[in-house]
């Protein structure tokens, strides 16, 4: 009792030094600062995206996307490391999917994906982008096996669409080296009209290559847990 | 001023959400109350106008960590139920 009571007086008082510190130094600045301001003059001539997220991120951030997308790629190899169990292990009878999950997926299965699809096709004209629209595919991939259940996604298909991305994604990168002005740079292609789909260079490319890659990796981090399943099946 | 005021609503319904999340027996509550406060962020997030971050929570907040928290969960139910 003493010591809850210690504790909770300890983060209170943690507590209260933090928001005091906070709350006695918060001004609100409404200017942009240096950084900042660059990014919101050039932005729109320099890489023409109507998103100014997506040219900071695809763009001018683009080696820290680059990043992100290795992170992700090491966690789904470890999780597959971690759940490795014979591949084309049969999966013994499961419980059939209960009616109402069945038909709504026949109905929203092919909206989400295209949602999926329309978020990063579109990541340099309107919010969201390739990490987006590929959890939204990788949630498609999870409510077909969770209502399909004796449907069997295709591994080897995953695999080969988020290495070919993957690779693809690098080389754009490199090209942007040879024939633009540094790595990931999008003006290999040209700019086009500001706000069509078709425009801003390389950024639908990537940011497409980008969403097929963290779908597919997310699709197979699911699988992994799905096939752990099915080797429990054949011990008991 | 009404922002205000919408934004801290929806905070306080986060907060109560996250207390319901933590201390409740049900697990699927649980994991339904942690879906709400994502949803209620990416309001949020909307009122502070960045889109971005918002549909970032909302695919990756409500849809894929809720539906593989109910997935993973009705996989160990099978399991526990073979046992």
């Amino acid at each position: 009792m003493l010591r809850n009571s210690l504790k909770i007086i300890i983060i209170a008082a943690l507590g209260w030094i933090f928001f005091f510190q906070v709350y006695s130094g918060y001004s609100s600045r409404d200017d942009l600062n240096e950084l900042s301001t660059y990014y919101a003059t050039e932005g729109l001539t320099e890489v023409g995206a109507a998103n100014l997220v997506t040219s900071v991120v695809v763009t001018y951030r683009g080696l820290d996307t680059l990043g992100e997308v290795t992170i992700l790629f090491l966690t789904a190899l470890i999780i597959g490391l971690m759940l490795k169990v014979e591949r084309g292990g049969d999966r013994t009878q499961v419980r059939n999917s209960s009616e109402f999950l069945v038909t709504a997926s026949h109905v929203l299965l092919p909206v989400i994906f295209m949602v999926g699809i329309y978020i990063f096709i579109n990541g340099h004209l309107t919010p969201g982008g390739g990490f987006q629209g590929g959890a939204i595919l990788a949630s498609t991939v999870i409510l077909m096996l969770l209502s399909f259940s004796n449907n069997k996604i295709s591994h080897k298909l995953l695999e080969i669409i988020e290495s070919v991305s993957g690779i693809s994604f690098i080389l754009l990168g490199i090209l942007g080296v040879l024939f633009a002005g540094g790595f990931l740079d999008n003006k290999i292609l040209p700019l086009g009209e500001f706000g069509k789909l078709f425009s801003a260079g390389a950024i639908p490319v990537i940011y497409s290559l980008i969403g097929l890659k963290v779908g597919a990796e997310l699709s197979n981090i699911i699988l992994g847990f799905n096939q752990i399943q099915g080797k429990d099946d054949k011990s008991v | 001023m009404i922002y205000s005021i919408i934004v801290l609503a929806l905070s306080v319904i986060m907060l109560v959400m996250a207390l319901v999340a933590i201390h409740h027996k049900s697990l699927q509550i649980a994991v339904i109350a942690s879906g709400i406060i994502s949803l209620f962020a990416s309001v949020v997030y909307i009122f502070l106008a960045t889109p971005y971050v918002a549909i970032t929570e909302a695919s990756i907040g409500i849809a894929l960590t809720v539906i593989i928290f109910f997935y993973v969960l009705n996989k160990i139910r099978h399991s526990d139920a073979k046992e």
